[in-house]
């Protein structure tokens, strides 16, 4: 294990005062490979990964990211640090009405000015590397398609692509592929998989497909009511395990 | 993308048409605009006093005269609405049988479908003031006049919206209708007036929405209502009681649009 | 009540309405809303004092009215070709200072994107720009900056922020914030999520707005002049009051033309920023 890329110590969450989604959740995540996330419906995967660009405010606990707590960032430090981590999301989010090329270059607005963006002027090596990203993906003649004219599996490869543009340090994938049927979910993962490890960008993945996550992730982290409940290899996923996580036994075959 | 040719790639956001067509657009934009400005007569010292004699005509507003409400200013509030109300109502008794006549699917004839878009066009056209001017030349100054101009400026809006609204309308209830031999009352009725009958409320209220605005500047030409009140204030430059009168125009307004909105969401 | 079955079935062929129940039961609520619109015209006509004298009357000095009119006859063409320029210039200054402005107080109006202390501001601001007729707004700038064009361009600048601000907060409060969150997440400033994550969205609808309002600045440009706030307005009313109504019939028809012309222009620009938004129009 070499260093961590990310620690969360002691973070928690609460939308109402006195119901915690998040129970002082305390992880380290290397800076190589994927750490899947999984857990029932509900549990609070996704705040836990929300908590941790800000897209959600965590109520307490520190997010030490690039030698800096995340949760104690004014504003301009945060889209500083948000510019390092990419992010996946399971409805793509896409930017429907411009096309693919504008969604990957959209990955570069951090380091953009405002104007230069409103006027599509990208340095030339961002455009070089985004269409060098999209023959990665395999989108290459789709640059000037509008997002909305894609198929989900081809929305989430642009989904990626956008997050890669950013030359993230971290990449952060809120079920990248719950909306998508099993072949096209595997195939996106290949592809995240292939993509990060050639850049060496850890990835932090929120999964509930128990099977898909053994087969990609590097480490599981279970999570059952705001809490981890079990944090290890793949392999060490036993039915026991699984039951502590999701509860009951009749799912399990 | 010529990469082969010149080692990096370009990428534009519009072809070479759509930026011909862009900076086109923005090239007349813009110089309609220098054109204006430069040959508009706009005196400079009347444009630096404006802010001053904004002040000066709010201070000689104050206080606003709501003693004058009950002998001067209730009941020309009061033919306002009536104004807006009636006028609504003339509007839409007009507005149906011609929209319906402008839908193509319903009226299944060309001459008749261009007539009646004529003939919505041409009330859209004339502004609710000019139609006011009108009528006061014809039946003399009052609420008449007035009623009238708010009926004739909304049959165009009102017909226009229900015939688009009847060419949205789906075939399968109408043919399943026609198909079982049913007469064209009937199938308007029970066919077509289910399907429209939820953008027709909408329509209506829109639109008496809007008529009370517009019912409220009439009386500047004599077209009756709450503008007559504010006309005859301004005229003596009694400027506690223009306040007066504007503050209740905009209360009406007010309580118009939230009605309006609430009964949209009770109905709707 | 009691389960005898064949005792319902003879009740209900005695009494058939009794016990199977209309196909299409009589909406009391609907009649006595009908009835109340019927009682409230008849009343409200009276009260307007609105008689069939009245109306005939007006008929006969309706076909005189139109005989006077007809045909159409340029008295002053001069002054008309100026009066049109003018409301031209009027409607075109005052769209664009309107969209101008209502482009920042439509987005601080808008609650998904702004805290409440900035939308509220705004949202007054956009209500006191709404409730008030051009006109009536023209009266009060006349009076503040004297007779001519310069008040009526106020006038319209004010309408149009009430019109376009409006549209354009509600247009902003039915985005899709996922689009927003994800342009956020790259750690775009805030004018960035802006241009990408909200623009992309509304730009379409925005065009639209533009574009309608120009066209109703043309219409209300050629009416402010009758409250002494340039354009052809003035000579409209003025040619009203000499009873010189061929002259009227020629300003109105002129006024027509420009409007359709205006519609012509409008339905261009809209083709031209909209080509790459074809398949979204609602």
């Amino acid at each position: 294990m070499s260093a961590a890329a990310l620690v969360l110590r002691g973070l928690s969450k609460e939308y109402a005062k006195g119901k915690p989604v998040l129970h002082g959740i305390s992880l380290e995540i290397s800076d190589r490979g994927i750490t899947a996330i999984i857990g029932p419906s509900g549990t609070g995967k996704s705040t836990l990964i929300r908590c941790i660009n800000r897209l959600v405010e965590p109520t307490a606990g520190e997010v030490i990211f690039g030698g800096q707590d995340i949760a104690k960032l004014d504003r301009k430090a945060l889209r500083l640090a948000r510019r390092q981590i990419g992010m996946v999301f399971q409805e793509y989010n896409l930017v429907e009405r411009l096309t693919v090329m504008e969604n990957l270059l959209s990955g570069r607005l951090g380091y953009v000015s405002p104007l230069r963006a409103w006027l599509r002027r990208y340095p030339p090596a961002d455009i070089e590397r985004a269409f060098a990203l999209l023959e990665n993906v395999g989108l290459a003649s789709y640059a000037n398609q509008r997002a909305d004219s894609l198929s989900g599996g081809q929305r989430q490869r642009v989904g990626i692509a956008r997050a890669i543009m950013q030359e993230p340090r971290l990449l952060l994938a809120d079920e990248p592929t719950s909306s998508l049927d099993p072949k096209t979910s595997v195939e996106i993962m290949s592809l995240m998989r292939e993509l990060c490890t050639e850049r060496a960008i850890p990835v932090m993945v929120n999964m509930h497909d128990v099977e898909l996550a053994k087969r990609f992730a590097d480490r599981i982290v279970g999570m059952s009511d705001g809490s981890v409940v079990y944090d290890g290899a793949p392999g060490g996923l036993s039915d026991e395990v699984l039951k502590a996580i999701y509860g009951g036994e009749d799912w399990i075959a | 993308m010529n990469a082969a040719a010149t080692g990096v790639r370009e990428w534009r956001r519009f072809t070479a048409g759509q930026r011909v067509a862009r900076f086109s657009v923005y090239l007349v934009l813009v110089a309609a605009i220098v054109a204006s400005a430069r040959a508009v007569e706009i005196i400079p010292e009347f444009l630096y006093d404006a802010p001053e004699q904004m002040q000066d005509l709010f201070v000689r507003m104050w206080p606003i005269a709501f003693y004058h409400y009950p002998e001067g200013v209730h009941a020309a509030l009061v033919e306002t609405l009536h104004i807006a109300s009636l006028g609504t109502i003339l509007a839409v008794l007009m507005a149906l049988p011609i929209g319906t006549a402008a839908a193509h699917n319903v009226v299944p004839n060309r001459v008749v479908n261009y007539f009646a878009k004529l003939l919505l066009v041409s009330s859209r056209s004339v502004n609710s003031l000019v139609w006011a001017l009108l009528f006061v030349a014809v039946f003399g100054p009052g609420a008449l006049a007035g009623t009238l101009a708010i009926a004739f400026r909304s049959i165009g809006f009102v017909g226009k919206l229900v015939g688009e609204a009847l060419e949205e309308a789906q075939t399968g209830p109408i043919e399943a209708l026609a198909a079982a031999g049913a007469p064209w009352p009937s199938v308007i009725s029970k066919g077509y007036w289910p399907q429209v009958e939820p953008a027709f409320w909408s329509i209506l209220l829109f639109r008496w929405d809007i008529n009370v605005r517009e019912s409220a500047v009439l009386g500047l030409v004599g077209a009756g209502g709450i503008g007559m009140a504010l006309d005859t204030a301004l005229n003596l430059f009694q400027w506690p009681r223009v306040a007066m009168v504007l503050v209740a125009i905009f209360a009406v307004v007010v309580i118009a649009e939230i009605s309006v909105t609430q009964i949209r969401k009770r109905i709707l | 009540m009691n389960g005898d079955p064949a005792r319902v079935a003879a009740k209900a062929l005695t009494h058939p309405a009794a016990v199977a129940p209309s196909a299409f039961p009589a909406n009391w609520w609907a009649r006595a809303g009908w009835i109340a619109l019927a009682a409230y015209v008849v009343y409200a006509t009276s009260r307007l004092d609105f008689t069939w004298t009245r109306f005939v009357v007006g008929l006969d000095q309706g076909a005189r009215f139109i005989g006077r009119m007809l045909p159409p006859r340029i008295a002053q063409p001069d002054t008309l070709v100026k009066g049109l320029t003018e409301s031209l210039e009027i409607a075109i200054l005052a769209s664009s200072l309107g969209i101008l402005v209502s482009l920042p107080v439509g987005l601080f109006a808008a609650r998904n994107l702004m805290p409440a202390w900035v939308t509220w501001p705004a949202r007054a601001l956009i209500a006191m720009c709404r409730s008030f007729h051009p006109v009536i707004v023209a009266i009060l700038f006349v009076k503040a900056v004297g007779f001519g064009a310069l008040a009526g361009i106020l006038a319209l600048s004010v309408a149009s922020v009430g019109f376009i601000g409006k549209l354009f907060a509600d247009a902003i409060e039915e985005i899709s914030l996922k689009q927003v969150e994800a342009v956020r997440a790259t750690g775009a400033p805030f004018l960035s999520v802006v241009g990408y994550g909200v623009m992309p969205q509304v730009f379409s609808r925005f065009t639209g707005f533009a574009t309608y309002q120009l066209d109703s600045n043309l219409r209300n440009s050629t009416m402010v002049g009758i409250v002494g706030a340039g354009g052809i307005g003035g000579t409209l009313f003025a040619a009203f009051q000499r009873f010189d109504y061929d002259f009227v019939c020629a300003i109105l028809l002129s006024i027509i033309g420009m409007i359709m012309a205006g519609e012509v222009l409008a339905s261009w620009v809209r083709s031209v920023f909209l080509e790459r938004g074809k398949v979204d129009e609602e």
